[in-house]
């Protein structure tokens, strides 16, 4: 579904992804491990298609498709889904008009019909209760003033009724309590399919009891440096990154 | 046009035809009041940009027309249809023509007893005695040029009179509508006094059925009894031709709690005053605005809020959506007078510059003379937040799609402080319809 070959992205000059190699299929949860400042949001952001960070190399195959050169509404509309570590607060645009919009556009590129007011509040009344969100979520502006679990669990919510085939969980976990986490998680196991991905990302192991990885990769200094099955997870909670780097440091640079 | 144009000329001989056709009515007290007022204007003279009200925005190709004041009521050619096009629903609805009371095409409605809602022009010839004793009370003739030459030519507008205790459910539309072949001046008056206890929402609306340069002179005078609770909206969506220069004037009493909403989004220049006077303790007053400029538009929003007692509140959010080579003006006064103590002054001005080449002049002007008060300012100016656009288009929504929905919500904030909703939903559609592609585009 997913193949990343070498990809290279800067910010400013500085270059965050040094090579990254990865290769996700249908069906799979991969886990994305790794210290602060490894580049684990920066690869996040240039999957979704932000334009602050230029790929310098490589190449990022999305369904067979050059995923690089597709504009973000694009690859959303192809199915891919970013839930943004820190979800942006809109003003003045509902909630409920802004996913129905989405929704739509992206029915729309699909050649399916455009749902009307009732059967999408339907399907958005089926999802709250999936994701346990309150009726209010909805009729406020996109996340203006929501709690920061508010924010993380409208991102899953917005997953759960736009339907990706690979969703990226960009620190998903981070500034939720113990019951929102479970929620949260529970939602994204509902959603789970043999035709569809997850890549998520996260600092911490304690997610990963909740949506069990089928692989787990640890970046570093914007490469991938170890990866292996949900037990590398446990380790990593137990040693800490440090034991990782180490491994890598003692290691001759691969050629 | 002639090099050796005299604007006071200009003005003074349309003045004497003017008097030539009153008679009798010469003599009155109101054409002494107008008398005065031309000699104001015609010693003032239009301002230039040397003055420091109208550092931002050039009145000349104002000051060079020769625009005659259309001293008659026409119907000209004006159409019940026309005049649906621009009513808002309410049952209470007075239309000038080139600034005469359209009879024919206005209602009264079903008023509660003792409200007066009509022309000032009629109510002038009935001798009704709150005319003189409140018009030009508010607004001193030299208050600006333009409110002289406006009381110089003062004929007609609307009148209105909310006795105490009485609610008008309905809002009441002032619908004016520009219609003549030649270059002309229209000089609305309009006189709205509220007693206590009482509450009404007014809605101006000034708009175009010709596409070349006029002028709309319009001055607007409240007086807000204790306790009263008053909407004032305005809506000017006039040719890109127009020039429209307009003062809205509101004295509050006691408890009066005033709201003033003022959408310009037409015009070639635009100059709005509006002024508060707080003028009794614990009044309120709230002004919003908000203009949406194309081509080389020029629109300027000048507020006062005078403080004059202890105890008031105001609040103020004035928008400005720009493109093109528009330019906005925000020139924002608050005094706080020597007694106004426990003052609570909130301004905000914010501008969203959709190109290049469109500009806004903000000046926040406040002169505090109280020492236990709390005022605060402040103003931003930008372009559209790229971590909102890109969080929308993450979510499969086009680019320009989410651009415009963008700058609908910026405009929307002050959409969503009217509470007249037939003119709510009319902003509402006028706003959609003018957003295309990411870019303001300009009505057809």
């Amino acid at each position: 579904m997913l193949e990343i070959t070498n990809l290279h992205a800067s910010i400013n000059g500085t270059e965050i992804l040094n090579g990254i190699n990865l290769k996700v299929n249908a069906g799979e949860v991969h886990a994305i491990m790794g210290p602060n400042g490894s580049g684990k949001s920066t690869l996040a952001q240039v999957l979704a298609g932000r334009d602050s960070y230029e790929v310098t190399q490589g190449e990022v195959l999305y369904e067979g498709k050059n995923l690089l050169d597709l504009d973000p509404e694009e690859r959303a509309r192809e199915g891919l889904f970013l839930a943004f570590q820190y979800p942006v607060e809109i003003p003045g645009v509902n909630n409920t008009y802004f996913l129905k919009a989405a929704l739509n556009a992206i029915r729309k590129y699909k050649g399916q019909e455009e749902l009307d007011a009732i059967d999408f509040l339907n399907l958005v009344k089926e999802k709250m209760k999936l994701m346990e969100i309150d009726d209010s979520l909805l009729n406020r502006s996109v996340n203006e003033g929501f709690s920061g679990g508010e924010k993380k669990r409208n991102e899953i919510f917005h997953m759960a009724v736009l339907q990706p085939k690979l969703a990226i969980l960009d620190e998903t976990d981070s500034g939720l309590d113990i019951d929102a986490l479970r929620i949260v998680a529970d939602g994204v196991n509902k959603l789970r399919r043999k035709d569809n991905a997850v890549l998520l990302v996260t600092h911490y192991q304690r997610l990963l009891n909740y949506i069990v990885p089928d692989f787990v990769h640890v970046l570093m200094d914007g490469r991938i440096v170890k990866s292996g099955r949900k037990e590398l997870a446990l380790q990593l909670e137990e040693k800490g990154y440090d034991w990782v780097k180490d491994e890598v440091d003692r290691q001759p640079v691969q050629a | 046009m002639n090099p050796a144009f005299s604007p006071n000329d200009w003005y003074r001989s349309q003045f004497d035809a003017f008097e030539r056709t009153l008679n009798g009515e010469s003599q009155s007290q109101l054409h002494s009041l107008r008398r005065a007022a031309m000699d104001k204007f015609l010693t003032i003279g239009f301002p230039t940009t040397r003055n420091e009200e109208w550092r931002f925005t050039s009145v000349a190709p104002i000051a060079k027309g020769e625009f005659k004041p259309v001293l008659q009521f026409a119907s000209s050619g004006v159409t019940k249809a026309d005049v649906g096009m621009f009513s808002l629903e309410t049952q209470h609805r007075l239309v000038f023509i080139n600034g005469h009371f359209a009879a024919q095409f206005s209602t009264a409605g079903n008023l509660p007893t003792g409200v007066v809602c009509g022309s000032l022009a009629s109510s002038v010839r009935s001798a009704d005695p709150n005319v003189l004793s409140f018009l030009a009370r508010q607004v001193k003739i030299d208050e600006t040029p333009f409110v002289s030459l406006n009381t110089a030519f003062l004929q007609d507008g609307a009148f209105i009179v909310v006795p105490d205790g009485i609610a008008v459910d309905d809002s009441i539309q002032l619908l004016f509508i520009a219609s003549e072949k030649k270059p002309f001046l229209v000089s609305p008056r309009n006189l709205v006094i509220i007693g206590k206890q009482s509450r009404v929402s007014i809605v101006e609306s000034y708009v175009s059925l010709i596409d070349q340069p006029y002028l709309t002179n319009a001055v607007t005078e409240i007086v807000a009894g204790d306790e009263s609770i008053i909407e004032h909206d305005k809506l000017q969506n006039e040719s890109l031709k127009a020039f429209h220069v307009a003062m809205i004037q509101a004295t509050l009493g006691s408890k009066a709690q005033f709201t003033s909403n003022s959408i310009a989004v037409g015009g070639a220049i635009v100059r709005n005053n509006v002024t508060v006077v707080l003028d009794a303790e614990r009044s309120e007053c709230t002004l919003n605005g908000l203009s949406l400029g194309t081509g080389r538009q020029v629109i300027d929003n000048h507020t006062t809020i005078d403080h004059a007692k202890p105890n008031c509140a105001s609040h103020e959010l004035y928008k400005a959506i720009l493109d093109g080579k528009s330019k906005g003006v925000f020139n924002g006064k608050i005094f706080v007078r020597p007694d106004a103590q426990k003052t609570d002054a909130k301004q905000t001005n914010k501008t969203l510059l959709l190109s290049d080449e469109a500009t806004i002049d903000t000046k926040p002007q406040l002169e505090i003379f109280a020492d236990d008060v709390k005022c605060t300012h402040g103003a931003t100016v930008g372009q559209l937040d790229a971590e909102q656009v890109f969080y929308l288009r993450s979510r499969g929504i086009g680019e320009m799609a989410a651009k415009d929905i963008l700058t609908f919500a910026f405009a929307s904030d002050v959409v969503g402080r009217v509470h007249v909703d037939p003119l709510k939903k009319q902003l509402e559609s006028l706003i959609h319809e003018r957003l295309d592609q990411g870019r303001l585009v300009q009505p057809i």
